[in-house]
């Protein structure tokens, strides 16, 4: 089943968008992601499946037209990068605070600032974190393929849809670039109005006169109200952390050291990992899928095994707090990054490990 | 004698030839004693009522003193952060087309924060309802200024008047927004007094009928008073938005059929 | 003959006192009352009986405080 394909990792995040039944993109030029839209476009979805691509004037306009379109309950999708990506912090916060199903790509280059068009990971703690204001969270997935690209397009509408909560699915210029065999799955046929109520009773897409009206709002000037809103996204985000944790564990049972990485960084970790093992190193990956919820009790159950942990991430040292917070303090716990757009090669990988963990 | 009358003959509901309409929330309105909005809500309501579409109307709310619209309508509702209604009105339009949208909006919101969301869809032509109300000031804030504060006029943050060199003129935006080939209808109105709160009714009607053809944006602005904002009594600030606002913000259509209208002084 | 009557009736608890009302009526049928409602509001009243069902003091009240009736009514 599914089609096999030769495709750049933007263009598989918008075909996946097409196939998952996505009813709306909204987007906005930005480099390196740009070949996201330019693919719809070109596509024309509206043709195939009746799904609507518009460019917005700006990423603030963009993420206010996926508010308006996942209140209504419609599965909408945009995607930007990092400078774009902060000028859609408050519309993410709203959409966590109104509870509302989107999906935001972050195909995320050098900053900050301007900053460059090549590849970074040092987005990690907007996404993670929250970059937008309040007590809120977003399921955040971070692709290493171009089959992830496609895949996790996927499960992001699951799961905004399973949560009510807008999803981030974490790549990088190198990913979003680079082309690569995917299998797509199959067309999802979009789901008619009656299909959407159903599975959708609180979205606001007109009231029968059956119920009390919808309101779509992440307001409550009633302190009491918008503390029980509060307390109601912190157990859902509970709930994610018990039950959407992803994560992939590579040569971890010896392993005398390890290497945490995600996206990119993975796959460099990866080849890392084959020169180590020739060397007679015997290192483990242990590669983090989604970021939110993050795998603390898997990383630290591998992490607590080993002798040293080098976290390897195209930053200044983001995902590593997160290490050392699953991990504790007995384990030695370093950084190896570059920035700017920089790849480190799997040689300077080696050689960090071999410097700042293994000693000396 | 003709109290009786009044309670016997005359107060039965085939004799009633004005009531609020159901689809205001009956519940006490947030709003101020004499501000506009509430007259404005009502007449947005009238409309959607007698064209019997509320199950098939979606409307996006403010941030300013209707940011709570929400409760008052008894239609489905999605509050909009600041300015950004028009984004949220554009994409449900887009993938509701046979549903009735609507924004609700005031001048900060639409002139100031927003000025980018409400070009972008009158130049793209939405097939929308934009209802701006226009009081010159910001409301819900505590009375700062707008962009559509009068040079001279006070505020909180004009305490000696709004000073054109340094704080900039009112923006017409409605003017400027009438330009755009994508828009259909514009026009100003007012809800202070019975006939203009008629006309009102009538442009809300006109608007949501043009969005059954789309044929395009339709933008009603309605000057409106802010009595608390302006330090007045209700009825001072109706007199005073006649005297002040209206020789700027001209009452009467401003686009009909895609046409600009000539406004003669 | 039959004449043409009106009366209004004012919800006097959602009334908020702003007295635009009062100048919208063509025959002074309304004025602020001495009292005040729970809200601590003077509310609108009726003061006299010349009330024709015109509706304008309901168009204009941002309240929508006001039905408004009308009728024929036989007088001698």
């Amino acid at each position: 089943m599914g089609e096999l394909k030769l495709m750049k990792g933007n263009e598989a995040v918008a075909e996946a968008a097409i196939r998952a039944g996505c009813d709306g993109y909204f987007g906005y030029p930005i480099t390196p992601q740009s070949e996201v839209m330019e693919y719809l476009m070109a596509e024309k979805p509206f043709e195939r499946t009746g799904m609507v691509v518009l460019q917005a004037e700006s990423e603030v306009a963009a993420i206010n037209m996926l508010y308006g379109g996942a209140g209504t309950g419609k599965m909408v999708m945009t995607s930007s990068s990092s400078p774009g990506v902060s000028l859609m912090q408050e519309g993410i916060s709203y959409l966590a605070g109104a509870e509302l199903p989107a999906v935001i790509v972050n195909i995320v280059r050098g900053g900050p600032g301007l900053g460059t068009i090549q590849p970074s990971q040092a987005d990690y703690f907007q996404a993670v974190k929250g970059g937008g204001h309040g007590d809120y969270k977003m399921l955040v997935l971070a692709p290493a393929s171009v089959q992830e690209m496609c895949d996790h397009v996927k499960l992001a509408f699951d799961k905004a849809f399973e949560y009510r909560t807008p999803v981030m699915i974490l790549s990088d210029g190198a990913i979003g670039q680079m082309m690569e065999k995917v299998v797509l799955f199959d067309q999802i046929p979009r789901r008619t109005d009656e299909e959407l109520i159903k599975q959708c009773p609180w979205a606001s897409n007109g009231r029968p006169k059956t119920r009390n009206h919808n309101i779509i709002t992440s307001l409550d000037l009633d302190p009491a109200g918008q503390e029980r809103v509060n307390l109601k996204l912190q157990a859902k985000y509970q709930m994610m952390e018990k039950n959407e944790v992803l994560y992939e564990e590579i040569q971890c049972e010896d392993a005398d050291y390890l290497l945490v990485a995600f996206g990119l960084s993975a796959r460099i970790c990866q080849k890392a990992l084959d020169l180590a093992r020739a060397k007679g190193i015997k290192v483990g990956l242990f590669r983090p899928i989604t970021l939110f919820p993050f795998p603390a009790i898997e990383v630290s159950n591998v992490g607590n095994r080993v002798k040293g942990i080098l976290v390897v991430e195209m930053n200044a040292g983001q995902m590593i707090e997160d290490v050392k917070l699953s991990v504790g303090c007995k384990v030695k716990i370093e950084h190896y990054g570059r920035f700017g757009g920089i790849i480190p090669s799997p040689d300077e990988v080696v050689k960090a490990l071999t410097q700042k963990i293994i000693g000396g | 004698m003709e109290e009786q009358f009044a309670k016997t003959e005359i107060h039965k509901p085939e004799n009633i030839v004005y009531k609020k309409s159901d689809l205001m929330v009956d519940r006490p309105l947030s709003y101020c004693p004499g501000c506009g909005h509430g007259t404005a809500h009502r007449m947005l309501m009238e409309v959607i009522e007698e064209m019997d579409i509320s199950d098939k109307t979606i409307g996006v709310s403010p941030v300013g003193c209707s940011v709570l619209a929400y409760d008052f309508l008894n239609i489905d509702m999605l509050g909009a952060a600041h300015g950004r209604a028009p984004a949220l009105a554009t994409a449900i339009k887009r993938m509701w087309p046979n549903h009735f949208v609507f924004t609700y909006q005031g001048d900060g919101d639409l002139a100031a924060i927003g000025t980018a969301e409400t070009i972008h869809a009158c130049n793209r032509g939405e097939n929308i309802t934009i209802i701006f109300i226009n009081n010159g000031i910001y409301g819900m804030t505590g009375g700062q200024m707008a962009p559509t504060t009068l040079p001279g006029m006070r505020s909180s943050t004009s305490p000696y008047g709004r000073d054109v060199p340094t704080m900039g003129h009112p923006l017409k935006i409605t003017e400027l927004i009438a330009q755009l080939p994508g828009v259909y209808y514009v026009t100003r109105q007012a809800v202070h007094t019975p006939n203009n709160v008629r006309k009102t009714k009538k442009a809300i009607r006109k608007a949501f009928e043009l969005q059954k053809e789309n044929k395009g944006l339709c933008f009603i602005e309605i000057v409106s008073n802010c009595n608390s904002g302006w330090k007045m009594t209700p009825v001072q600030s109706n007199k005073w938005m006649e005297e002040n606002m209206f020789p700027f913000y001209v009452l009467g259509d401003i686009k009909v059929d895609g046409k600009l209208i000539e406004m003669t002084k | 003959m039959a004449k043409i009557k009106g009366d209004i009736v004012i919800n006097t608890e959602r009334c908020k006192g702003c007295e635009v009302c009062l100048a919208a009526c063509p025959f002074t049928v309304i004025a602020m009352s001495k009292e005040v409602n729970s809200k601590g509001y003077h509310f609108a009243m009726k003061v006299n009986h010349e009330c024709t069902g015109c509706t304008n003091c309901a168009l204009v009240c941002p309240d929508g405080v006001i039905t408004v009736y009308r009728a024929k009514v036989e007088t001698e």
